[in-house]
């Protein structure tokens, strides 16, 4: 494949200001992949989508994207041997020390993220045509090889003890830039979770902000069916960290988030969302959302049909 | 006597580490028992005492050495192999990052019982990618494994002892990586052996000797990789067969590395493994176990006997006289 910046890779150059509509447009993007690849993951697209675009837009203090906007075929695994490897970091910019970092934990979020970069104009479009593609970087659930991933954290609960060690390592050098870490509220289940909170107050680490995408969801259904996280905001304070809960779709909630920092206490964001939100076609699974897998051509045209009225709705 | 050394990480590592400011110290609660006390003491704003939370310390480890500083991890060699096999494989083992795992006591070294006996750790470690798995066996390796493993681009488990132990190598003779000690040269026996296992064989090779039985006798300190020639050519020239003696189960560590090295090379003599035969253990003296679980001096006399079909006589007075003389100079002297 062609990997030059030809025309159709170009990246979308006219990002909206209104980060309401970058989520509009995260949701109806991920949902046309969705169709195309006859499932996925659909329901966290439509939790994450505002908080997505806000900390693309607004929160993150992070570089322009280092990343081609065709990313490269897949190189391997890190190691000693494979020096060309490329990180998906790059597609959150350069690593300086003023600027901040994102780290994705529940990499099952990976077709969200990708959709986010194009549309936050840091991966070509077309990209998506290598979506779960043999030898690409796309993949379902990403690694550290995929656009916007820094690390490899799809076994839950791994990714807040990484980015605690990272902003450790970023106050022992005195970097000003931030960490901000994504997890899900399932990862409350983690006890590696538990660890981590008890460890980031103990060390007062304050330059990274958790964001919890509390979707109450999981593969076996209701989160408080299967093992209850609630009270959540009691729990996590009682670690010592600070606790706040907002309405994960208000983007002026999502965009206050910096306001509450403290010194020399974590900072966690409980950001309650709804699994099915903008994607009322999907709404009749609830909660058995985690995994969006058509049971019929019927159903597949069903959810064509909601596209399209998403896309009309846009144009007026 | 051989010379005795008394915890020798406990001021080496602090000395090492002192022109090293990029070496920081996560452990987990075990600070005094993994020989930490100095360097705490030396360097406390470099020393992170994570508490009883080894997943997240493994985390924490991988997170710093994203960020370029070297983690040295302190603990037991159950809780990084057995606690925490997941947060290393996908943390540190999958993007190769700087973090070295030190992990005490190994095997039966400690009478800890079932619970503190690393007796897998070996097998776990030397099946990950990336990873780099080494094993001390006295004061010097001890001391020089930290260059071995701060030289390596990646991440490193290895076995340390603590406490009090011999010098069986010359401090000028550092444990190099990837390499064989040669302890002793003949053409009959192969014997191979690693970590505490090979003090306790020298107290059998020279009674061995004695009765006429050509032993090449390797020390082996790097368990991944493991391709040094030395190995494969001690092996093929051993005309009775191969022992290999090893402080962990049989299945999985030395044993098996030597044996994948002779059927990937169509070495086909008869080995005999020495080590933990699919059991635990449970808290007792090193000595005593090495004698129940057949790791000790008499048992390799009995691995030999065993390819030759003959009996040798060896008594365990001799045995124990071996104890009391100058086991270095017994390998020096033999070694050409």
């Amino acid at each position: 494949m062609d990997r030059s910046p030809a025309a159709g890779t170009a990246v979308i150059d006219e990002v909206p200001d209104d980060a309401r509509e970058i989520a509009r447009r995260i949701r109806l993007r991920a949902l046309r992949q969705v169709i195309e690849n006859k499932g996925g993951y659909l329901s966290q697209a439509c939790s994450s989508a505002e908080a997505l675009a806000v900390l693309y837009t607004n929160l993150m203090n992070i570089g322009a994207s280092e990343g081609p906007a065709m990313p490269a075929p897949y190189q391997g695994v890190p190691g000693p041997d494979n020096p060309d490897y490329l990180s998906g970091g790059m597609y959150n910019g350069p690593k300086r020390p003023e600027l901040d970092r994102f780290i994705l934990s529940p990499t099952h979020y990976s077709l969200a993220l990708y959709v986010t970069l194009v549309e936050v104009g840091r991966l070509a479009p077309a990209t998506l045509d290598e979506f779960e593609m043999d030898g690409g970087t796309l993949e379902m659930i990403g690694a550290e090889h995929s656009p916007g991933l820094e690390i490899t954290s799809g076994s839950f609960g791994q990714a807040i003890s990484q980015a605690a060690g990272m902003a450790l390592a970023r106050r022992l050098k005195g970097d000003a830039g931030h960490v901000w870490l994504y997890i899900s509220d399932g990862e409350m289940q983690e006890g590696q979770t538990w660890e981590a909170l008890a460890s980031m107050a103990h060390h007062r680490i304050d330059n990274l902000t958790v964001l919890i995408d509390a979707n109450g969801q999981q593969v076996d259904g209701r989160l408080e069916a299967v093992t209850a996280a609630e009270p959540m905001r009691e729990r996590i304070e009682a670690f010592g960290a600070k606790c706040v809960e907002i309405d994960g779709h208000d983007v002026e909630a999502l965009l206050a988030i910096p306001a509450e920092r403290e010194t020399g206490r974590p900072l966690v964001v409980i950001c309650r969302t709804d699994p099915a939100r903008g994607m009322e076609v999907m709404r009749d699974r609830y909660p058995e959302t985690h995994y969006v897998i058509f049971r019929s051509e019927e159903e597949r045209e069903r959810y064509r049909d909601y596209a399209s009225a998403l896309e009309k709705e846009s144009d007026t | 006597m051989i010379e005795a050394v008394s915890r020798p990480h406990h001021t080496n590592f602090p000395d090492w580490a002192a022109e090293k400011p990029e070496v920081v110290v996560l452990t987990g609660d075990l600070t005094r028992p993994c020989e930490l006390g100095l360097f705490r003491d030396r360097f406390p704003e470099r020393t992170f005492s994570m508490g009883m939370a080894e997943q997240n310390m493994i985390g924490f480890a991988g997170g710093m050495a994203r960020e370029g500083l070297a983690p040295y991890v302190h603990t037991f060699g159950v809780f990084i192999a057995r606690r925490t096999l997941d947060q290393i494989e996908m943390s540190v083992a999958y993007p190769n990052l700087p973090v070295k795992m030190l992990g005490f006591l190994p095997g039966i070294s400690t009478p800890g019982g079932a619970t503190h006996q690393a007796i897998d750790d070996m097998a776990i470690m030397r099946t990950l990618p990336n990873m780099t798995v080494l094993e001390t066996g006295d004061a010097t390796e001890v001391e020089s494994m930290l260059d071995v493993a701060h030289a390596v681009n990646g991440p490193v488990y290895v076995r340390v002892l603590r406490g009090t132990m011999r010098r069986l190598f010359p401090k000028d003779e550092p444990m190099k990586l990837n390499q064989a000690r040669v302890l002793g040269r003949g053409g009959d026996v192969a014997l191979i052996t690693s970590g505490i296992c090979t003090e306790e064989a020298l107290l059998a090779t020279q009674a061995l000797a004695e009765r006429g039985v050509g032993i090449q006798h390797l020390h082996i300190s790097t368990l991944k990789p493991f391709d040094d020639p030395a190995v494969l050519e001690t092996v093929l020239a051993a005309r009775r067969g191969v022992v290999t003696m090893e402080n962990h189960l049989t299945t999985g560590g030395l044993g098996s590395a030597v044996a994948e090295m002779m059927t990937t090379n169509g070495a086909g003599g008869r080995q005999i493994r020495l080590g933990l035969q699919d059991t635990y253990a449970h808290g007792a003296t090193q000595a005593y176990l090495m004698r129940l679980h057949g790791m000790d001096a008499r048992a390799l006399v009995g691995a030999v006997e065993d390819l030759y079909s003959d009996r040798f006589g060896v008594d365990d007075e001799e045995l124990a006289e071996a104890r009391l003389i100058d086991a270095h100079e017994t390998f020096k002297s033999e070694a050409l």
